[in-house]
């Protein structure tokens, strides 16, 4: 608490640093903390692709040397896995909204100066990047990465005799998660205390731009399940290594007696899950949040249901507190359980329908603005369908049962956790390039961005579905030699082509982002003609974010197409000189 | 020397803008008064919020305890279903050290009643009083908060040796790992606790500003308080579940 409290103090004293380590290395400004975890991210989300895709490549030819790897061992299969689903969901889709955009964006829309506690923010960040750190040398240590998947299962995560990975690898698994789970849970504090304390006046919460709604709720899902993983990290690391039982029972690994007993797998199932939801959650909603954003200002059009927009996101958020047993219908749980996490887990299409169908309804009648964040945008509504629709059936046991263990499931998540996620950073990238650098991005380039990334998601994750319905099974690495996959093997193909186009789309964005830096075309301060605070301030803000003064703020985020106002949308900070228009 | 009153006219300045030199002293004192009720706040919030985070880890140990605890085990040799879990004798110094840990969460208290009687007093003062009142405050109660809180570590670090002394090691039986396991834990939050009243030494020692004094200790405090009634929690959780 010491450090928050320091904190305080310089949200207000600490001057624009010059020093180049002050500056952007050990820096206190959230922007610059922003820019740090976005940076992080898009360095692993490159480590992450290029796992998938060996896996992708070893999947059709199983018997293909790799650079660097060879042949593929069954067990390293399972580390890049393993590493490919970590990297991915914890310093990708947890990063990338939260760390980089909140960060960047939470203090500007509600106009604050900075964080709450900046040298917590700080803290968090350079956590979170050691954690990053510690992950990827498991790649590095005997035995190599671990094979336990991000779930992490025990007792296989529990014993480090269990395979190749599982000894220093597993350790260092458990170690990074604990890392960041702990920066996640300092940036929680400072989203959460920044969200409620330092709005600007007249920012009430009802005129807060859904974004921020999302940031402040995906803050308080991480502060309560962050902790749990925590928890539970620090008892799986007890079991391996001081050899407790809390995970582990009564087994024999390689005809040996692994020396615990009495423990429970479906313990750590349970803490690990109780995370693992809220999880999705976390990584989803920042997305959800922008979306709403964008599709309203690229609409012109006031949101529709803005209250409803709320509510609905606190709904998901509590109802994904209900729902974790919904992964463990394999596991045997009790039929009374599994029901009730059955009901639970289809009411969550209610809240989620309620801001589908809001979406729609800002599109409807609007005079769409087709923007690259725009397109991204639309993008993710599709995959949140796609892969939200797959969610009921998975929701009832007898159907998860035999879906469970094939690429149905794959395929689900993948659409709505994770590619919906990514095309919420790619739209928030595109939106807020201008704001960050002061440059537009390519707009031709992003579109041919968009068009791959789109139908080359479908192409990806669409098969895989028939795949898993055909009982393709999912964590096998390869099935070429299994008689009735055989027959599979086209799918797989087009699947692992349809990856390679889709991969190489996305250099076309790496090159925009840091060519559009240097040589893009210069950007106003608000190019997109959108209401909320960022979009009053210079471009790229001062260090203050407001060069002096704070903001006082008038209106409602989404107020576009305001009868009788001077241009079609009223900026949060213009004078309210009129009574009509929409209630916010 | 910094005085009370210019920090509270940069720290009352719009942010980044220019001070405003024609405020009045009465003006600066309300406006400290009202800076010094948001950062506490502000504090607090994040206090609160950040103990919510803790809570979250004790409330995973304490799920883990009851489905640990009613587990049954299979016993290889007759094939058979028990329970493996055995009340463990808990070391009697545990009720010493409660009550070291209580007198101190009441110095606690009373450094930081201390202190915040000291701010309440600098601001409404008009002139430089404030500041030479600020010399009396003196930091026994919170040395004396610190070696109480040592001295309760030192208790449970004997309870420790007193516990494998007696045959009972972390892996010996679940009962005995999750004593561990909430003792250890529970000690490395207090020894937050002593670390954040150091700094608060340091700070008065520094002579930072009294308000910065008092927000540090009012979050100390808190922190402290928070801190004993996890230990009640966490001994009557391994003295009435056992």
């Amino acid at each position: 608490m010491a450090t928050g409290e320091f904190a305080f103090h310089e949200t207000h004293a600490h001057a624009a640093p010059r020093s180049f380590i002050r500056k952007w290395v050990f820096s206190l400004d959230h922007k610059v903390i922003g820019l740090q975890y976005y940076f992080l991210a898009l360095t692993a989300v490159f480590v992450g692709m290029l796992l998938s895709l060996l896996m992708r490549i070893h999947l059709i030819w199983p018997n293909v040397s790799l650079p660097l790897l060879g042949e593929l061992k069954p067990e390293t299969y399972l580390s890049l896995l393993t590493m490919h689903g970590t990297i991915m969901v914890f310093f990708v889709l947890t990063t990338a909204p939260q760390g980089g955009f909140g960060n960047y964006f939470l203090p500007i829309q509600i106009g604050a100066a900075d964080m709450a506690f900046p040298v917590l923010n700080m803290l968090s960040f350079w956590v979170t990047f050691l954690a990053f750190l510690v992950l990827l040398a498991a790649f590095f240590v005997t035995g190599g990465a671990p094979l336990h998947g991000w779930t992490g299962y025990a007792p296989l995560s529990a014993l480090p005799s269990a395979g190749p990975g599982q000894g220093a690898g597993a350790d260092l698994w458990i170690i990074s998660i604990a890392l960041f789970c702990l920066g996640a849970l300092m940036s929680a504090l400072n989203f959460i205390t920044t969200t409620l304390d330092m709005r600007a006046k007249g920012m009430s919460l009802m005129r807060l731009p859904l974004t921020c709604w999302a940031w402040f709720i995906t803050a308080i899902l991480g502060l309560l399940a962050f902790g749990v993983l925590f928890a539970a990290g620090i008892l799986l690391l007890l079991d391996r290594d001081v050899g407790t039982s809390f995970f582990v029972p009564l087994v024999i690994v390689n005809g040996q007696i692994a020396g615990h007993r009495g423990g429970s797998p479906l313990l750590w199932q349970h803490l690990f899950w109780f995370f693992g939801h809220p999880e999705v959650y976390i990584a989803i909603l920042p997305a959800m949040g922008l979306c709403s954003q964008l599709v309203s200002v690229f609409s012109r059009k006031p949101i529709f249901g803005y209250r409803a927009m709320v509510y609905a996101m606190l709904s998901i958020g509590v109802l994904g507190f209900m729902v974790w047993g919904h992964h463990m219908f394999m596991s045997g749980i009790s039929p009374y359980s599994a029901f009730a996490f059955s009901v639970m887990t289809m009411a969550i299409g209610v809240p989620s329908a309620i801001k589908t169908f809001n979406w729609l309804g800002t599109l409807w009648g609007g005079r769409i603005r087709f923007t690259p964040p725009m397109l991204f945008a639309i993008g993710f509504v599709s995959l949140f369908v796609t892969g939200g629709i797959s969610g009921p059936f998975l929701a009832q046991p007898v159907l998860d049962i035999p879906l469970h263990e094939t690429y149905f499931v794959i395929a689900h998540f993948h659409l709505i956790m994770g590619v919906a996620s990514i095309f919420g950073i790619f739209a928030a990238t595109y939106y807020w390039f201008p704001k960050m650098f002061g440059r537009m991005m390519n707009d031709r380039l992003a579109k041919l961005h968009f068009w791959i990334s789109f139908v080359g998601t479908y192409a990806v994750f669409m098969p895989m579905h028939y795949y898993g319905m055909a009982a393709g099974l999912r964590r096998y690495s390869q099935s070429t030699d299994v008689a009735y996959m055989h027959s599979l093997l086209p799918l797989q193909k087009f699947i692992t082509f349809a990856a390679f186009v889709t991969i190489a789309g996305q250099f076309i964005f790496l090159f925009n982002l840091f060519w559009s830096m240097k040589a893009g075309k210069k950007a106003t301060d608000n190019p997109w003609e959108a209401t909320t605070l960022e979009w009053t301030t210079a471009t790229p803000p001062p260090h203050d974010n407001f060069g002096g003064h704070t903001p006082v703020v008038h209106n409602g985020p989404y107020e576009y197409s305001v009868p009788g106002a001077p241009r079609d949308y009223v900026m949060q900070t213009d004078p309210r000189t009129m009574e009509v228009g929409h209630k916010a | 020397m910094k005085n009370f009153f210019s920090t509270a006219v940069s720290d009352a300045t719009p942010i980044g803008g220019a001070p405003s030199v024609a405020a009045g002293q009465i003006r600066q004192s309300r406006e400290s008064s009202t800076l010094l009720e948001a950062r506490l706040r502000r504090a607090r919030l994040g206090l609160v919020v950040g103990l919510v985070g803790i809570v979250m880890i004790f409330v995973s140990f304490t799920s883990a305890y009851v489905v640990r605890q009613g587990l049954p085990t299979v016993d290889p040799r007759t094939d058979t279903l028990l329970r493996d879990w055995f009340a463990l004798p808990l070391p009697r110094l545990l009720f010493v050290n409660t009550l070291v840990l209580l007198v101190s969460s009441g110095t606690m208290e009373l450094a930081r009643r201390q202190i915040a009687r000291q701010a309440a007093v600098t601001r409404t003062s008009f002139s430089n009083l404030g500041a030479a009142s600020d010399r009396s405050w003196n930091a026994s109660w919170l040395a004396l908060t610190v070696v109480l809180g040592l001295s309760f570590l030192a208790g449970q670090w004997t309870a420790w040796r007193e516990l494998t002394a007696r045959g009972f090691y972390v892996s010996t039986n679940p009962s005995s790992s999750f004593f561990y396991l909430l003792t250890g834990a529970h000690g490395v939050h207090l020894l937050g606790g002593v670390l954040a009243l150091l700094v608060a030494m340091v700070a008065l020692l520094l002579r930072r500003p009294i308000e910065s004094r008092a927000v540090i200790l009012d979050i100390a405090g808190w922190y402290w308080h928070f801190m004993a009634v996890l230990w009640i929690y966490i001994l009557c959780l391994l003295k009435f579940a056992r």
